[in-house]
């Protein structure tokens, strides 16, 4: 080996070691679409949580009223939270006056970081489970975004919300805190055009993600949610369903399989690798993200479903 | 010569001259302990990867506590061994299958520490060994994090739980058993290792099916599947041991699969 070959190799890696210092800044991609008078849904990207997308994977909402400017979820990140503010309020022509935060995800809230927190709302529940389950996710989440993350630190709300809806000029909004995806799930319906918001409670061709999901809360609160006479849905994740229904019924869908293919799973005594590779019934094949979400939803259910359905076989008691 | 110089030119000479010394075939998956790792588990015996030991694992460690493995090597004739590793998990080996009357299947649970390859070898009667495998990502901490029943408190007081079911189908009997055991690594400030490390699968008059031997990165409490060729009524006995001598023991018996859905 020459002098030359190991100078080479040297530039190489300090090449390589520099090129990230180049990088231009990242900037996520914010671009509302008008869903209804004055009401705006910022479509996350329907897929896991990865590098390319910045964690923006979560559909956020904006409404106008004449007081100010609404926002229901705010983004993975303080990098998104940024940009979502500026966007919003040059949209609007009105400074933000709310942020509701629907669930404790941090692909929905660690936007907040963004906003001051006297306008950052959560319902009671939420705000109890944020307080020791909020800053949890931040390993996790600089892990898989990196430079994303720069920045971001959990903001806890300085609102809870005590009343059952709030009006914004001549804009009411009605508040229903339900459960089931997770401890505590807020759906909002904008009672001027009927559009339900309806956080992580509703999935819509993106298959429904259950790291904190309770299925027969979950199933129940799709049933509430039937009964509140809206006319649209605005989900969590996937396009807006122009009826009142058809997210719902699929997300109720979804689950129901689930857990009965699990339950099934368990007695045939498959273990979790088979589990997560059963076949997906054809009907779920718009569902994006439907294996990668079955195989975690395998990780949180399987060992507690067999700890409740499998026998005792030991001999000592 | 800067030291940097230096040591680069020692890692490539060292490098280049590796393959003369070792038998083992050059890592597809590039891991960084394989050469090691392979004489270790290996020895001299003759090493092949081959595609058709099929290591099943999902594509996200969801939890990197507890992440489900499966080797099935069922496409391979006469396998007596089957080893569960992965590269770079500070107790790489998690389970040493030793086959006598079984189907070349295990599944178990294993804690990733960091992204790591995740290996399957099985052994043939010639001692000679055929391994695949591939990389998973996990966030860190899988070994190195107290159990859940630790935390809790309550591990000793389901200690000797077993849960189990055995189905007979047609690829023969399949036995899934779910222990509790905190499965201690070690890693951890002032609690030592303390693992199931034996378990025996046996049938009527004592015919041996397979014997686990276990580590500690097994995942707490540990679920292993296995497919005995036991006969369609035949009870099947556990008999297992941990690291402080406790014996644990459990009989399964057998009912038959559902149809095919």
């Amino acid at each position: 080996m020459t002098m030359i070959d190991r100078r080479a190799a040297l530039a190489m890696v300090a090449a390589g070691l520099a090129s990230p210092l180049r990088a231009a800044p990242l900037r996520y991609t914010i671009d509302p679409q008008l869903v209804a008078p004055d009401l705006w849904v910022v479509r996350g990207v329907d897929g896991p949580i990865d590098g390319a997308n910045g964690g923006a994977i979560a559909n956020i909402s904006i409404l106008r009223t004449e007081v100010g400017a609404v926002l229901v979820d705010c983004g993975p990140s303080l990098r998104y939270g940024q940009q979502l503010k500026t966007v919003a309020e040059a949209l609007t022509g009105k400074p933000v006056i709310r942020v509701y935060l629907t669930h404790l995800h941090p692909d929905h809230i660690y936007g907040a970081a963004a906003f001051d927190r006297s306008i950052v709302a959560a319902t009671p529940a939420l705000a109890r489970s944020l307080e020791t389950l909020g800053p949890s996710f931040s390993d996790g989440m600089y892990r898989l975004l990196g430079d994303w993350m720069r920045g971001t630190e959990f903001a806890a709300p300085g609102k809870v919300l005590g009343e059952d809806h709030e009006t914004f000029g001549d804009r009411r909004l009605d508040l229903y805190p339900l459960a089931g995806h997770s401890e505590a799930d807020l759906a909002i319906m904008d009672t001027t055009t009927g559009m339900l918001i309806a956080g992580d409670l509703v999935f819509h061709d993106r298959a429904p993600s259950t790291p904190h999901a309770d299925i027969g809360r979950w199933l129940a609160s799709l049933d509430r949610l039937g009964t509140i006479g809206h006319r649209t849905v605005i989900p969590g994740h996937g396009p807006v369903d122009p009826t009142s229904s058809a997210a719902i019924d699929q997300t109720r869908d979804w689950l129901s399989w689930l857990r009965e293919t699990l339950d099934r799973a368990v007695a045939e005594g498959l273990d979790p690798v088979e589990a997560g590779n059963l076949p997906i019934p054809e009907r779920f094949a718009v569902l994006k993200a439907a294996r990668y979400e079955l195989q975690r939803s395998v990780a949180h259910f399987f060992s507690r479903i067999e700890e409740q359905t499998l026998p005792r076989v030991d001999l000592k008691r | 010569m800067s030291r940097f110089a230096s040591y680069l030119a020692a890692v490539l000479v060292t490098l280049a001259a590796a393959p003369a010394q070792a038998a083992l075939p050059a890592d597809p998956l590039g891991s960084p302990m394989w050469q090691r790792l392979g004489k270790t588990l290996f020895g001299d015996a003759p090493v092949r990867f081959d595609p058709r030991v099929r290591v099943i694992f999902p594509d996200i460690a969801e939890n990197q506590r507890q992440f489900p493995v499966a080797i099935d090597a069922r496409g391979i004739a006469g396998v007596k061994r089957i080893l569960l590793f992965a590269d770079l998990n500070p107790i790489p080996l998690a389970v040493d299958y030793t086959l006598e009357a079984a189907q070349p299947y295990f599944s178990t649970r294993i804690k990733l520490d960091q992204r790591t390859p995740v290996r399957g070898a099985v052994q043939l009667a010639d001692g000679s060994w055929l391994v695949s495998g591939g990389w998973i990502d996990a966030a860190g901490g899988g070994c190195s994090l107290p159990p859940i029943s630790r935390v809790k408190g309550d591990w000793a007081q389901h200690l000797g739980e077993v849960r189990g079911v055995a189905r007979w189908g047609a690829g023969g009997m399949r036995i899934r058993l779910a222990f509790r055991h905190p499965m201690d690594t070690g890693l951890i400030d002032n609690i030592p290792t303390y693992n199931l490390e034996e378990v025996a699968l046996t049938g009527g008059e004592g015919r041996r099916f397979g014997d686990l031997r276990i580590e500690a990165s097994v995942a707490e409490d540990p679920e292993f599947t296995m497919i005995v060729d036991a006969s369609q009524n035949e009870e099947v006995v556990m008999a297992g041991r941990d690291t402080n001598g406790i014996d644990y023991a459990a009989r399964l018996t057998p009912t038959a699969a559902a149809a095919p859905r």
